[in-house]
This record gives C-alpha cells, sequence and structure tokens, in this order.
C-alpha cells in the first residue's frame, strides 16, 4: 500500500481510539485517523455516521470521551477553535462563515487584525499578505472586493485564503462541492491540489463517491461510528466504497424504466414573481408538465426557483402570468385550496417548513391533511385515526422509530424526510413538487425516496423536481428544463442531456454565443 | 420506573428549584431586613413568617375557602396567558383585559343588581368576558395587519385601560352624592357564594375553563393549528393554516379569559369599582402560565400556589410581624428563577429539564427582539 503512495513521511495529524458517547449512540468508537502532510485524504461516510463528530472533536468543539490527538507526533488537549486554528487546524464549513458586507480583506483578518502603532487597523500589511497568497496558490482575489459580490465558487476560496492567513497547515472541507457546479468543482479541486503539493494536509469530507475517487490520495470510511475501511482510488471503485459505507449492496442508478407522459397537467404561463424585497426574480416564465412525467429544474441556488416555486403552491402571489392544473387555474390560490386540488409538496428545509420538530411523528404526518376526514370530525381531532394512519404510514415507508409519538427531533435526518414523503405522497395526488428532496440525506434513503418518485411518475403524477444536485437531476428528470436568472435557458431530454453542458447552462445562462455552442435541442420547457 | 422518574424530574426541576430558591431569598430578607432595623439577627423569624403563611392559607377551613377564591381569577388569569404562549404570542396585557372584563361586569352588573340571580350572573359574567374580549382583539388584529408587536400594543393598551377605567367610574357610573368616585353595588349580580363564607361559584366555573383549556388545545384542530403556530409559524404558513387568522382568534380568546378573570374579581369580591380599581392578578397570571408551564394542569396548581400565598400574607403579617409584601418579594423572585433557567439549568447541571415553553416559538428575548414571522 505504501509502495506507491509518496508520502511515507510521519503523519501530520494523528487521532487514536478517538471515543465520543452521546446520551444513546457512540457517536465515534475508536476511531483511528492519520493524515500525512501533503496528502488529500477523504473521510466518507453518511450522514450520521460520525464524521461531523470526528471534525468537532478534531476543531476543538468538543471533547472526546477517550482518545488522543497527536499534531506533529506531540499530543494536544484542544480547548476550543481558537486553540485549534494556533496549532494550525482549520475548517471550512459548508455554509460560510463570512460577511457579505465586509471586503474580502475585512473577513480574512476578522478577528486577527494586525493593528499599527496607533491601534488603527493595518490595511497595507493585511492586503500585501493575502495578494501574496493568492499569488502562490493560483488564485489571486482583489482584496478590496466586498465578499457578498463574488459567487459563491469564490467565496469558498476567501474561506481557503482565510484559513491560509492563520498559517493553517491541517484543512478540513466540510462536503465543500455541495453547493458548486461541476466547473466551480474542477476549479475547487485545482485549488486544493496546489495547496497539497505545497505540502498542506487536506481533510474532504464528502458523501459523493466520484469527487472522492477523483480528488484523494486515500480514503477512509466510516460507518456507524467506526472505520470500516481505507482505500486508495486507484483500488477501489464506486461500488465498493458505496457498500463500505452502507454496510450492504446498493443500486447507485435507479432503475427508472421509460415514461409514459400523458397530457399536460401542470401548465404555466407568463409567470412573473417578486422576492420578498420587491424584486422581479422570476421573469415570465412559461412551463409545462405532463402527468407520468418528471421535469427537473437545475439550477444554482438563487436564480428564482425558490420563488417560482413558492408561486406555484400557493405560499407566494404571483404578481403576472396563469398556473393551471389540469385546465383548472389555480393562480394566487392560498396554500390549502392549491393542496386540495391535489398537489403534494416537499419542501427544501424540512426543518423549518416540513416539520415542526418538537411534534411527534403522528402530528406531523398529518401537518397538511389534519383539516380533513378522517382526521378531523367537525371541531375536533380525531386521535385514533390519526394513530392508525401513522401506524400505516411508518410501515409502509420503513420509518424507523420507537413508536408513533416520538418527537420528530428524535429522527435521524434520513427518517425526518421519509415523514414528510410519506406525508406529503400518500394523498391523492395530481401534481408533486420536490424541492431538493434529498439534501443532505445518506445513500440508503436517497434510494428509497427516488424509487418513491418513480412509482408516483408511473403512478400517473406529474413531478416537478427542482434541485441543486446536478446529478439527482440527472438521475430522475424525463426533461430538464435550467433555470437562469429567472429564466429558463434551456430544455434537454433527461436521458441524453450531458453533465457539462447542463452545468455550463447553470453556471453561465448559455451567454457565450446563445445559441450556438450549447449542443442538443434548446427552446422553453413549455 | 426510573424513566418515568427522570421525565417527571425534566418536568418538574425547574418550578420546584425556583420556588425552592425563592423561598431561600425570601428568608434572607426577612431576617436581613429586621436586622437593619433592629439590630436583632433571629433566623427563627422567617421559619415564623413561612408557618404564618401556611397556616394562614390552608391551616383552617375558612383559610382554605379564602385562598380557592383567590386561586381562581389568578387561573383565569393564568391561562389567558398560557394560551398565548402556545400560540408563540406573549399577551402581556392580561391586566387590561383584566381592568375591562371587571369594567364590563360592574356596568352591566349595576344595571341588573335588582334582576334575578340567574340572569344578572351569567350576563354580567359574560359582558366582562366581551369587555376583555375585544381588549384583546385590537392587539391581535393589529398584529396580523401591520406586524406591530404584541408585547408593546398590549403594554400600552394597559395603561388605556386604566384610564377608560377611571373616566368611566368619576363619569358615567359615579354615584351621585359619595364622597370619592365609586359605582353602585352589582347587587344580585355578585357572585353566589356555595362553600364557606365567600367561596363564590367561580370554584366551579374557573376550573372548567381549565379543562376547556385542555380540551381546545389538545382535542381539536383549532388547538393542533394554534399549537403548530406557535411551535413553528413556519410550519404552520407551509400547511396551508392562517397565521393572520390565528393570532386574532388566539388574542380574542386569550382576551375573554382574562376578561372572565376581571369579572370574576369584581363580581366575587369587590363588588364595585372605583376610580383606583386595580389588584396584580394580571401580572401574577404571566408567572403564573410560566411556573405552569402553560399546561392545564400546571397553571392550576401555580394558581393555587399563588393563591395560598395571597391569603396568608396578611396572616404572616399580624402573627409573625413580616410585612404583607414579602409575599410580592417571593413571586417576583419565583418568576426571576424561571425566566433565568438557562442559568439555572447550567447550575444545577439539569441538562434535560424543560421550561415547557421549548415548543414555542416565543422566548423572551425572541419576544423582545420582534421577529418578523408573520407575512
Amino acid at each position: 500500500m505504501t509502495s506507491e503512495s509518496p508520502q511515507v513521511r510521519a503523519p501530520a495529524l494523528e487521532m487514536r481510539g478517538i471515543t465520543k458517547r452521546y446520551p444513546g449512540v457512540v457517536a465515534n468508537d475508536a476511531i483511528d485517523l492519520d493524515i500525512r502532510p501533503g496528502e488529500i485524504h477523504a473521510l466518507l461516510g453518511e450522514n450520521g455516521a460520525g464524521k461531523t463528530t470526528l471534525m468537532n472533536i478534531l476543531y476543538g468543539l468538543a471533547r472526546p470521551d477517550a482518545g488522543q490527538i497527536l499534531i506533529d507526533g506531540t499530543e494536544v488537549q484542544l480547548s476550543g477553535p481558537s486553540d485549534a486554528i494556533r496549532r494550525g487546524i482549520s475548517m471550512v464549513h459548508q455554509h460560510f462563515m463570512l460577511v457579505p458586507v465586509l471586503t474580502v480583506a475585512e473577513n480574512i483578518v476578522l478577528g486577527e487584525e494586525s493593528t499599527t502603532r496607533g491601534g488603527f487597523l493595518d490595511r497595507n500589511e493585511a492586503h500585501k499578505r493575502i495578494i501574496d497568497l493568492g499569488r502562490r496558490f493560483g488564485f489571486e482575489v482583489d482584496p478590496e472586493v466586498r465578499v457578498g459580490s463574488l459567487s459563491v465558487g469564490w467565496q469558498q476560496r476567501v474561506e481557503i485564503l482565510k484559513a491560509l492567513y492563520r498559517d493553517a497547515k491541517v484543512l478540513v472541507l466540510d462536503e465543500p462541492t455541495a453547493v458548486l457546479t461541476p466547473q466551480e468543482t474542477q476549479e475547487i479541486f485545482e485549488v486544493l491540489r496546489r495547496l497539497a503539493a505545497e505540502g498542506h494536509s487536506i481533510v474532504f469530507i464528502s458523501h459523493k463517491l466520484y469527487e472522492v475517487l477523483e480528488i484523494a490520495d486515500r480514503i477512509t470510511v466510516v460507518r456507524r461510528g467506526k472505520v470500516v475501511g481505507q482505500r486508495i482510488p486507484s483500488e477501489t471503485n464506486e461500488e465498493d466504497l458505496a457498500e463500505l459505507m452502507v454496510g450492504r449492496e446498493v443500486s447507485l442508478t435507479v432503475d427508472r424504466g421509460e415514461s409514459h407522459p400523458a397530457a399536460a397537467a401542470l401548465q404555466v404561463q407568463g409567470l412573473v414573481v417578486r422576492d420578498d424585497r420587491g424584486n422581479e426574480v422570476v421573469h415570465a416564465i412559461d412551463l409545462e408538465v405532463r402527468s407520468g412525467e418528471i421535469l427537473g429544474i437545475a439550477g444554482v441556488a438563487g436564480n428564482g426557483q425558490d420563488e417560482l416555486i413558492e408561486a406555484i403552491v400557493g405560499l407566494r402571489r404571483p404578481t403576472g402570468g396563469t398556473v393551471t392544473l389540469e385546465g383548472v387555474d389555480i393562480t394566487g390560490l392560498k396554500s390549502r385550496d392549491v393542496y386540495e386540488h391535489g398537489v403534494g409538496y416537499v419542501p427544501a428545509d424540512r426543518h423549518r417548513f416540513g416539520l415542526v420538530l418538537s411534534f411527534s411523528i403522528a402530528d406531523n404526518l398529518v401537518l397538511t391533511s389534519y383539516h380533513r376526514k378522517p382526521y378531523s370530525r367537525g371541531l375536533l381531532r380525531d386521535d385514533v385515526a390519526i394513530r392508525e394512519s401513522a401506524e400505516e404510514q411508518i410501515k409502509a415507508f420503513d420509518i424507523r422509530t420507537p413508536s408513533a409519538d416520538a418527537k420528530a427531533s428524535t429522527l435521524s435526518g434520513g427518517n425526518q424526510q421519509k415523514v414528510v414523503i410519506a406525508r406529503e405522497f400518500s394523498h391523492d395526488l395530481r401534481l408533486l413538487v420536490l424541492d431538493q428532496p434529498t439534501r443532505g440525506l445518506d445513500v440508503g434513503s436517497i434510494e428509497f425516496i427516488h424509487k418513491q418518485t418513480i412509482a408516483k411518475r408511473d403512478a400517473g403524477v406529474a413531478i416537478l423536481l427542482v434541485s441543486a444536485e446536478l446529478d439527482e437531476i440527472l438521475e430522475l428528470s424525463d426533461r430538464i428544463a435550467v433555470i437562469y436568472r429567472g429564466q429558463l435557458v434551456g430544455l434537454r431530454d433527461g436521458r441524453t442531456a450531458d453533465k457539462n453542458d447542463v452545468g455550463l447552462l447553470m453556471a453561465t445562462g448559455g451567454r457565450p454565443g446563445d445559441d450556438g455552442t450549447t449542443t442538443g435541442e434548446t427552446g422553453s420547457a413549455a | 420506573m426510573t424513566r418515568r422518574l427522570s421525565r417527571a424530574w425534566s418536568v418538574l426541576a425547574l418550578p420546584i428549584i425556583s420556588i425552592v430558591l425563592s423561598v431561600i431569598v425570601g428568608s434572607l430578607v426577612i431576617i436581613f431586613s429586621q436586622w437593619l432595623v433592629t439590630g436583632e439577627l433571629n433566623p427563627g423569624l422567617a421559619l415564623d413568617a413561612y408557618g404564618a403563611l401556611v397556616s394562614g392559607s390552608v391551616g383552617s377551613e375558612r383559610a382554605i375557602v379564602n385562598t380557592l377564591d383567590n386561586t381562581m381569577p389568578l387561573l383565569l388569569g393564568g391561562l389567558a396567558v398560557g394560551l398565548g404562549f402556545k400560540a408563540g404570542l406573549f399577551n402581556i396585557g392580561v391586566q387590561g383585559q383584566f381592568l375591562m372584563g371587571a369594567l364590563g361586569s360592574v356596568i352591566v352588573g349595576v344595571q341588573l343588581s335588582d334582576s334575578p340571580v340567574i340572569v344578572a350572573v351569567p350576563v354580567s359574567l359574560a359582558a366582562g368576558m366581551i369587555f376583555g374580549a375585544a381588549w384583546g382583539f385590537i392587539p391581535g388584529f393589529l398584529k396580523a395587519v401591520s406586524g406591530a408587536h404584541e408585547v408593546v400594543t398590549t403594554i400600552m393598551l394597559n395603561f388605556v385601560a386604566i384610564a377608560i377605567l377611571a373616566a368611566a367610574v368619576s363619569g358615567p357610573l359615579n354615584v351621585i352624592g359619595s364622597a370619592s368616585p365609586q359605582t353602585l353595588p352589582v347587587g344580585n349580580a355578585s357572585l353566589p357564594v356555595i362553600l364557606g363564607r365567600n367561596g363564590t361559584i367561580a370554584i366551579i366555573y374557573a376550573p372548567i375553563m381549565a379543562v376547556l383549556y385542555g380540551f381546545l388545545l389538545f382535542r381539536t384542530t383549532r388547538g393542533f393549528e394554534i399549537r403548530i403556530a406557535g411551535a413553528s409559524p413556519d410550519a404552520a404558513r407551509y400547511a396551508g393554516m392562517s397565521p393572520r387568522h390565528l393570532i386574532i382568534w388566539t388574542m380574542t380568546v386569550s382576551g375573554m379569559l382574562g376578561g372572565m378573570a376581571g369579572a370574576t374579581d369584581l363580581l366575587g369580591a369587590t363588588h364595585t369599582m372605583t376610580t383606583t380599581y386595580s389588584t396584580t392578578v394580571g401580572f401574577d397570571a404571566i408567572a403564573v402560565a410560566l411556573l405552569g408551564r402553560t399546561s392545564p394542569l400546571g397553571i392550576v396548581l401555580a394558581a393555587l400556589l399563588f393563591g395560598a400565598m395571597r391569603t396568608g400574607a396578611s396572616a404572616m403579617q399580624i402573627q409573625a410581624g413580616v410585612p404583607a409584601d414579602l409575599v410580592g418579594v417571593l413571586q417576583a423572585t419565583i418568576l426571576f428563577f424561571l425566566v433565568v433557567s438557562p442559568v439555572i439549568k447550567r447550575i444545577f447541571r439539569l441538562k434535560g429539564a424543560k421550561t415547557g415553553l421549548e415548543d414555542s416559538a416565543t422566548t423572551f428575548t425572541a419576544t423582545y427582539g420582534g421577529e418578523a414571522t408573520i407575512r
């Protein structure tokens, strides 16, 4: 194993026998991990496998119950993030910790300001260092630019610069590609390779198998708090990793079969929607979803897809255009009435919208139907009916819980989403709107939800799928529409669509030569 | 068994610790205030005072009846505050709703003072409830249409209520020839006494309201909506509920309960109104709802405790020479310790302990921060 690996030096960082127990679970069970200098080390595992706990321990946010952390061979006790940073460990979080109204330089020096003798900020010194660092690693950024005006990909680079500015030797990146387009992902990979070549160690946390295979020097797989294997990319493949990660064989691609679309179910014409601040963010969109097909809307987050969906499901009033469902005009109806027309909606943020975490699973399963028979009789709740249907759905959707009375907060992310799916899939559906239905979920749950979605399609439901995960769009959609700055900029066939082509459309709207460079049939989704 | 015990402890820990701490603080106040005045340091005085407080509130049949009588307005006020909390609303204006309820009941009660009891009492009581409901509707409506925060509007409406009451009593309701402004007594509209010397029928209907409160919250679809809206306004909107409608409805019903508390006090205890008519029930109700963790049974128990303290206060003053105002100190420190529960949790290492408000999006900080969740 070591013969072909260039790094045979002592580890830059070592974690030995790390154990962390929380009430009822062992989050980390005697985990060993060693990170060599100049190595990109992938930490692969499902959500809830213990990756985050392990990294919190490494970053000083949690204390291990047992085990040691060694930096350059000497044992350390980390008292907190500032201690970890001082010892050269930095973390780039999935959600950036940047202040949008401050400049790049201000964000980078935040908390680490160098001052002149009079107690003023020493800008020149900081600027010089930032430009030097950027030049060294091949991504120069203007220190004077406001962070809010940068793209997501560049904001991430600012985060990395922030770590480098603090002399980080070990950089932990938590799912860094989750918010990036395929092109941006390639760019960030370039940056990471450059960092590794300069001797920095990188811990790359992910559950995307092909990415891990592409970027990592070594891959450590964790499952249920334990290290279940270590691999070198050249000696493994996606199936092997998936099996290690889940603990059983999984099918990585959905067997979606042929779709048999019928008549148009949802027709959106000239829809104009404004956001909360009154800016028009959806510009006269036309689209159509037929019964029995999945229309995927691909787009980088913040291109109007949220507002588009909210306008369709009745949570936001459109300022122009019409929405019809099987010929019935449902424009501007309240969400309750839209629901009554046979629309199911799985919102992107299940914690904020889809569930009430402090309420029981049974209550959550009737969140959108509590007012209907048999759950409500007149003014009263029918607890017996609510319970019975909860038990049925828990069984049908394989929700892992000791009881229907357990609070939703006690479930894992995958099971929480199954509650939402069970609820929205079980009523009399004509249209199903899915917004990021598998975000942050483990492979097993994703597999389950994708299968259920295909089953609904085959049962003749029209499905509108919005996702920032291009892979998910490509895997499920019969047709793919790309949204860019509030407009649909392209329509592709789901089976023949090319990932790079769609990625480019997402990132640029197909600007360079609008009609020539992009392949395939263009046109509106109507 | 141990799991059941630990669950019970997680429910009871904070109220019990708050009460015990306030008793300790109260003892120190008693001992040191005596020391300051007389130079004597007598730890036994605290025991004497608490002994008198207990015997004065539950030591005799008469004391128990008085305690029950004092409990009922607190219970109704506690339900009013609790209902608001469940919906994520901080109705700090129960005091104003209480005063308006008392005013409504005295206006009608004086008119019906010669009517048969069977008519006079229910109608006067209903008048108080309607006045209170109206006083709760206003902040609810303002919040629903403009987002005006109920904490601000209800506090202001408390002052408006005081002014209206004074104007009404010194003006149209004033009895000509009385030395100071005062209304006529309510006569037959007085709540009938059914227990001891002054135990009124409030002892029956207030607990019934507590049962209805529990029934509303946990057995009806409206209650489900209220609890969901309180726990997660975003999820409520997603689920197709109408937050505006719920806010107005809840504030109105909360105000109705507050008005009922006021009517109960006026028709049951004072029977007449002066310009300075006032109690602290509206504010004590906040402590009652918090101590009772907004649960129906909890609010009943907390109201009993506060009612007993009120009742025993005079006995304490007479027998132990400790001012009755000490009860205010005790109630205020209980509220204080409940509000700083995160600190209490840390000091006593109570990880699982609950305040009962976790379900509700309203916390004191969020309330004053004024989250904009209504669109």
